[in-house]
């Protein structure tokens, strides 16, 4: 993971690997929500985090037919989740040190990326069918 | 997780397809395949109640976004009976709420389509 150094206010991350099939987006979504109740978010920004993290699962389903899982990692600061969400074949790339590709966007993206961006505070996506699926967004307390 | 569906029809020649749940990629097909079966079949004028739904995504509104599509190839039309404001604020995010006659009750949805 090329993730930036945590800063002081950093508290702490949590990793969860699901299997990429529809049924365990659900699964994901609990679960962020969960670490998103231990940070002082509103019961609305709680639920924006779980729609823009459920469509991130989702993009991986949709764009990676190829990968057996999703990553998704959670960096929690006391006033804001930041949340990788990443396909297996983007994880077998990191695991062999092999050089990330820039983050690119593309086009056609659907009202997943849209809700995406309008949800969440930050996000950089690369949806390429050959390096695999990654999303970093970024949910602000209060924001 | 859980979706229900539930079709009934309308005293007045409209069909109402009752949700309830969450709908997101694992359960919008189950939704997608009651909308496509009343269309199938003829129906052209649909109320959707969402009033029992708790959560919906890109692929919930891309099911209701897909029949809309259908039936006004047959000069029919869509309306949604929603109340909850988490999902009314996804319609609004996305313009679907210039798309779609969103109504707070099923009476409301159902005068709209005469």
């Amino acid at each position: 993971m090329n993730a930036p150094e945590p800063s002081s206010d950093h508290l702490g991350t949590v990793e969860l690997r699901i299997p990429s099939k529809p049924e365990w987006v659900a699964v994901a979504r609990l679960a962020v929500a969960a670490i998103a109740n231990r940070l002082p978010f509103s019961v609305e920004e709680i639920e924006d985090l779980k729609l823009a993290i459920a469509e991130a699962c989702t993009m991986c389903i949709q764009q990676g037919p190829g990968s057996q899982t999703i990553d998704i990692t959670c960096e929690a600061a006391t006033a804001q989740l930041r949340v990788y969400v990443r396909d297996g074949r983007y994880r077998q790339r990191d695991d062999a040190g092999a050089k990330r590709p820039a983050v690119v966007a593309v086009d056609g993206e659907g009202l997943g990326i849209f809700l995406i961006q309008a949800l969440m505070d930050d996000l950089t996506y690369s949806l390429d069918p050959q390096l695999g699926t990654e999303l970093v967004m970024t949910k602000r307390v209060g924001a | 997780m859980d979706i229900k569906v539930h079709v009934r029809e309308s005293d007045d020649d409209a069909y109402v397809v009752e949700l309830g749940g969450e709908i997101d990629v694992y359960t919008s097909p189950k939704v997608k395949d009651a909308i496509t079966e009343l269309i199938d079949q003829g129906h052209y004028n649909l109320v959707i109640n969402l009033e029992k739904v708790r959560y919906i995504d890109s692929t919930g509104l891309g099911v209701l976004i897909g029949g809309l599509k259908r039936v006004r190839e047959h000069g029919g039309s869509v309306n949604l009976v929603c109340t909850n404001p988490q999902i009314k604020k996804i319609f609004d995010i996305t313009g679907l709420v210039k798309i779609f006659g969103i109504y707070d009750d099923e009476a409301g949805a159902k005068k709209a389509l005469a």
